[in-house]
């Protein structure tokens, strides 16, 4: 995983415009989040491999970078993006990690499921 | 400290994640295992939602389930565990499976392998849900074997406030003998814990690294008799 070059991403994000793609969101702070501090609400999500089509979509920011994708009748919302797997030309794989390296977010882009 | 019962010659770990065997039981595995016991070891899922990516960075969502599993492989081998299942559920996902699919698949384990010892978390007092819905399945299944056929469950709990509820852990083992074996099958799972953060710039067989890890506690789970508590009757008499 290499630090987010914006550029780059748009340019990915620009390719994968009015196509068929799954996507894999996720956001969560852990299953330990409470246990180690009971001050801390836990709180995650994802969804995996749901069908999307985005008519539009960039990315914003100074980093942690945002990304927002059009679809046909709502949006998809990323924020605190960091990474990217720049070893995968076929997907796109972003992620945001905290100072620790933990995962905070993913959104992943992809033609065929993951 | 007791070190009883060290005639398990097969026993079958059930754990939901690669590295739960790693910090909660490979030093009383390293244990059996010198002393001739066979053991299987059922991981239901690869950890593949894991949010330690390694430091730095070397995995990310879709690469961690192929990294994990590697890890999880030289984990086993580090502690001499002679055999393997990964059972392919999906990470975080345990306890909302189907709960008779969960079943089958212990009670085939348990059938296959007729294990004096089953290891596995304390449903309840495991914090996370996989830990808790792994456990219920397993004690689940053992609840529905007469009693004789049954064999002895051991339970890690680790919620905060666990003892007040069940007391103290009844099987403590002093695993300081393996420490080395611990630390190297918990930092074989190197995306997850880091070399300087588990040992600092100590040595396995330091006082320190010792007595953090050196102690592996159990509780042996009680199951209702059947005839003392009738409620309980549909849950372990079925």
């Amino acid at each position: 995983m290499q630090l987010i070059q914006p550029q780059a991403i748009q340019t990915r994000i620009d390719d994968f415009v009015s196509e068929d793609l799954y996507i894999h969101l996720e956001l969560t702070n852990g299953a330990y989040a409470s246990h180690f501090d009971s001050s801390r609400a836990p709180g995650s999500v994802f969804i995996s491999n749901a069908e999307i089509r985005y008519t539009n979509g960039s990315i914003s920011g100074t980093g942690p970078y945002r990304v927002g994708l059009k679809t046909e009748k709502g949006w998809i919302y990323a924020e605190g993006l960091t990474h990217v797997d720049e070893q995968d030309n076929e997907r796109l794989i972003l992620a945001g990690h905290d100072s620790m390296g933990k995962l905070i977010v993913a959104l992943q882009l992809s033609r065929s499921p993951f | 400290m007791n070190n009883k019962s060290m005639d398990h010659a097969r026993i079958l770990v059930v754990l939901p994640h690669p590295d739960d065997e790693a910090y909660f039981v490979s030093g009383t595995l390293a244990m059996y295992i010198a002393a001739g016991a066979e053991v299987t070891y059922a991981c239901l899922t690869l950890g593949e939602m894991g949010r330690n990516m390694g430091v730095p960075l070397i995995a990310n969502r879709t690469t961690l389930p192929a990294i994990r599993q590697a890890e999880l492989e030289a984990s086993c081998k580090a502690i001499g565990i002679q055999d393997l299942r990964m059972l392919g559920f999906h990470d975080k996902m345990i306890e909302f499976e189907d709960p008779a699919l969960l079943d089958q698949r212990m009670e085939s384990l348990v059938k296959e392998l007729a294990p004096s010892l089953v290891i596995t978390f304390y449903p309840g007092y495991s914090v996370h849900p996989d830990h808790d819905a792994t456990g219920a399945a397993v004690i689940r299944t053992m609840a529905r074997l007469p009693a004789a056929e049954r064999p002895v469950v051991h339970s890690v709990a680790f919620s905060n406030g666990h003892q007040q509820r069940i007391g103290a852990a009844d099987a403590v083992i002093d695993v300081t003998p393996f420490i080395t074996v611990k630390i190297n099958s918990i930092l074989a799972h190197r995306t997850q814990f880091q070399e300087d953060k588990v040992l600092g710039s100590l040595k396995p067989t330091d006082a320190a690294i010792r007595s953090k890890y050196g102690t592996e506690r159990f509780w042996t789970y009680r199951f209702p008799e059947c005839k003392e508590q009738p409620e309980e009757a549909a849950l372990c008499c079925n």
